[in-house]
């Protein structure tokens, strides 16, 4: 398996397959737990306890699964990034098959995001889809997770699968500030006023809450899930090493 | 020196061997021996530093290869399976564009009398297109005459499509080579005779059982 | 070193010279882009002056992304590829040489091509002068992000299509400043900031891809 030597063995144990299997075993209803919650509590205040926008009305609402969804879409880009960078750099696998794991979660927030952003210009702006510098923003990233995704998935050796996609995803990170900013500049310059569905109306102390405590059960439900996933991963990459077969064997994945 | 410590290869989801060890010092034969699609190539392209080893390193004078990239490249000659030769660039043009792109760029003269010596003489001018698949394998092992102090020459059947005359020249190049204190791995599923002063052979046993070292003989000159 | 780079270049430039096709292939469709859109749009000359800059970027960028999967696929099916690989010259410098080729033989034609488009869309002199500036800056920035995209599809299946999904995002930057940049000029506005942020990308790109590239090479010969 993949441990290194003595030396760096605190770090790397937990590098491996194999020791982290049970652990994200037992972190995936825990985290999924306080997704539930948080949700639970996030949804509250952004139902029954934010005041009614003065221009927007009620539809303003969306904001509160748009804004939190485009921030984790953001965030996750980073982090898996940050785990193909790793198992590129040291060569551990686990780290390559977290990237791949987050991915469709990246993915599936971006296009929340998308949706919500289309479900809050309708009744704001008339038409479903305006070209709004942080919706397009969110395609160009939603396309940035698909390529990654098709990447992986056309390469059948897993190894090289787990470098070519670091080596997109790296490449992505160093882009996304520029796209970012080239789309800002591009929305600006060609409409007079910056179209921007996504600007929020100004900011009772609640609605602040509400993002926040949304934000962050998105954010449990993503560990949960990734997590989850990434279980699955292991469990088919290591399908040939002795104690998966045990595992399967005596019928208890726990 | 060429060494191999404790090599693993897996490719896809068969592992090919493991645990190999050997040394190729100065002056030796490497021969690598066994049925099709037991991991010959992949052991010739792990030497290469072509591909990485799943555990275990590949060392030339001591240095992980990996690491050495360049520096090692520089002391390297590898004919694979494919000829590195384009369609639409004449003999003369090739030879010389891929010396250049190697890293070894070769006088004129040079280059015609490497042509002469794998016997395209006469074909310098004319289209890689036209030649037969036994003039362009030439093309690729007229790159060890440009190439005649490299000290490791990796070749993957050299002696395919090659004729008994030049099945029987190269053999006495890498002969010649090898007299030389130099070394060369060789992967070929002829049995020519080659005189080496020291012969190691690698077997690979069919059935993913991997593959074993042994030295052949150790022979004065 | 820089010997290895030219030799690089000369040997794609040679063989695209003998090999004719593949140069006229991008330019050919290059053309039929940009004189469909007019047959599609209508020939009111005031709207195909306002999007001929967009026209023209997007027809460039569509022809550089046509021409990626020759980049690398004809060396990796001879063997000449893993040669490169093996080289005493460091591959970032061969790369170079491949991207700059690439550009010489796609991207370059394009922007001398534009010209003419200038006048078929009426734009004007000065800003025909800043579409091929545009141009000039921009398509060496395509030739080496698609070197990335290239490089990482070696070999894989449905190769054009996923190319072009993972080079599209990458290129938006440089659309979007390229066609800005004429589309300033048009406006009477100041066009210079968008000429040197282009020129900025070109710097940018030059120095990192080639690293990226090779280490896809790597990857995807292993």
């Amino acid at each position: 398996m993949n441990t290194a030597a003595s030396p760096r063995i605190g770090l790397f144990w937990f590098a491996s397959p194999q020791t982290f299997f049970p652990l994200a075993g037992k972190m995936v209803p825990l985290f999924s737990l306080l997704a539930a919650g948080l949700l639970l509590v996030g949804l509250y205040i952004a139902f029954l306890v934010a005041p009614t926008d003065a221009t927007q009305g009620e539809s303003y609402r969306i904001i509160f699964i748009h804004v939190p969804a485009a921030w984790m879409s953001m965030f996750l880009y980073l982090v898996m990034a940050f785990w193909a960078a790793v198992g590129l750099v040291f060569n551990t696998r686990l780290s390559s098959m977290m990237a791949t794991a987050i991915a469709p979660t990246g993915a599936l927030m971006t296009f929340l995001a998308l949706w919500t952003g289309a479900f809050w210009g309708r009744p704001t702006w008339g038409a479903y889809w305006v070209w709004d510098a942080r919706l397009t923003s969110e395609l160009i990233l939603l396309f940035l997770y698909l390529g990654f995704i098709a990447l992986q998935a056309a390469i059948d050796d897993p190894r090289r699968a787990d470098k070519a996609g670091a080596v997109l995803a790296l490449v992505g990170v160093v882009n996304v500030p520029i796209i970012y900013f080239s789309v800002q500049w591009w929305n600006t310059l060609h409409q007079g006023a910056s179209v921007s569905i996504t600007r929020a109306p100004s900011m009772a102390t609640t609605m602040l809450w509400g993002m926040l405590v949304m934000a962050l059960a998105f954010w449990m439900y993503s560990i949960a899930v990734v997590l989850h996933r990434l279980r699955s991963i292991i469990l088919e990459r290591e399908r040939r090493t002795e104690w998966v077969r045990e595992l399967l064997r005596e019928g208890r994945i726990k | 020196m060429l060494e191999v410590v404790e090599l693993t290869c897996e490719r896809g989801e068969r592992s090919l061997f493991s645990g190999l060890n050997f040394t190729a010092p100065g002056g030796t034969l490497l021969r690598i021996a066994g049925p099709n699609g037991t991991g010959k190539t992949s052991l010739l392209r792990i030497l290469c530093g072509l591909l990485e080893p799943v555990s275990g390193e590949v060392r030339w004078h001591g240095r992980n290869v990996r690491k050495l990239r360049e520096d090692y490249w520089k002391d390297l000659v590898y004919v694979g399976h494919m000829n590195g030769v384009k369609d639409d660039l004449t003999v003369r043009e090739n030879l010389r564009v891929n010396a250049e792109v190697a890293g070894r760029p070769a006088s004129p003269e040079r280059l015609a009398d490497a042509l002469d010596r794998v016997g395209l003489t006469g074909f310098e001018d004319r289209m890689a297109r036209f030649l037969s698949q036994g003039q362009r394998r030439r093309i690729a092992l007229a790159r060890l005459y440009v190439s005649e102090t490299a000290p490791l020459w990796i070749l993957d059947e050299p002696f395919t499509a090659l004729d008994v005359k030049g099945v029987a020249e190269l053999s006495a190049l890498i002969g010649q080579h090898v007299h030389n204190g130099n070394t060369v791995a060789l992967v070929t599923h002829q049995e020519v005779p080659i005189d080496a002063p020291r012969r190691q052979r690698v077997e690979f046993a069919g059935g993913g059982s991997g593959a074993t070292s042994s030295i052949e003989e150790e022979a004065t000159c | 070193m820089l010997r290895v780079l030219l030799q690089v270049i000369r040997r794609d430039l040679l063989l695209a010279v003998r090999q004719k096709a593949d140069v006229l292939n991008t330019l050919f469709f290059f053309v039929v882009v940009v004189t469909m859109v007019p047959l599609g749009i209508g020939p009111e000359p005031n709207l195909l002056r306002a999007i001929a800059p967009g026209v023209v970027w997007v027809a460039a960028l569509l022809a550089a992304i046509l021409s990626l999967a020759r980049l690398f696929a004809n060396d990796y099916a001879d063997g000449t590829l893993e040669q490169m690989l093996l080289s005493s010259e460091p591959l970032t410098l061969i790369v170079l040489g491949k991207a700059a080729a690439h550009w010489l033989v796609t991207g370059l034609p394009l922007t001398v091509m534009s010209i003419v488009f200038g006048v078929v869309f009426d734009l004007g002199l000065q800003e025909t002068g800043v579409l091929v500036v545009s141009l000039l800056l921009g398509t060496p920035v395509l030739s080496l992000i698609g070197a990335v995209g290239a490089a990482l599809t070696l070999g894989l299946r449905g190769g054009g299509v996923l190319t072009s999904l993972l080079v599209l995002p990458l290129y938006i930057p440089v659309l979007i400043f390229g066609s800005g940049a004429v589309g300033a000029a048009a406006s009477g506005v100041a066009y210079a900031a968008y000429l040197l942020l282009l020129g900025a990308f070109l710097l940018f790109a030059s120095v990192l891809t080639p690293w990226a590239v090779a280490l896809a090479l790597r990857i995807s010969v292993e």
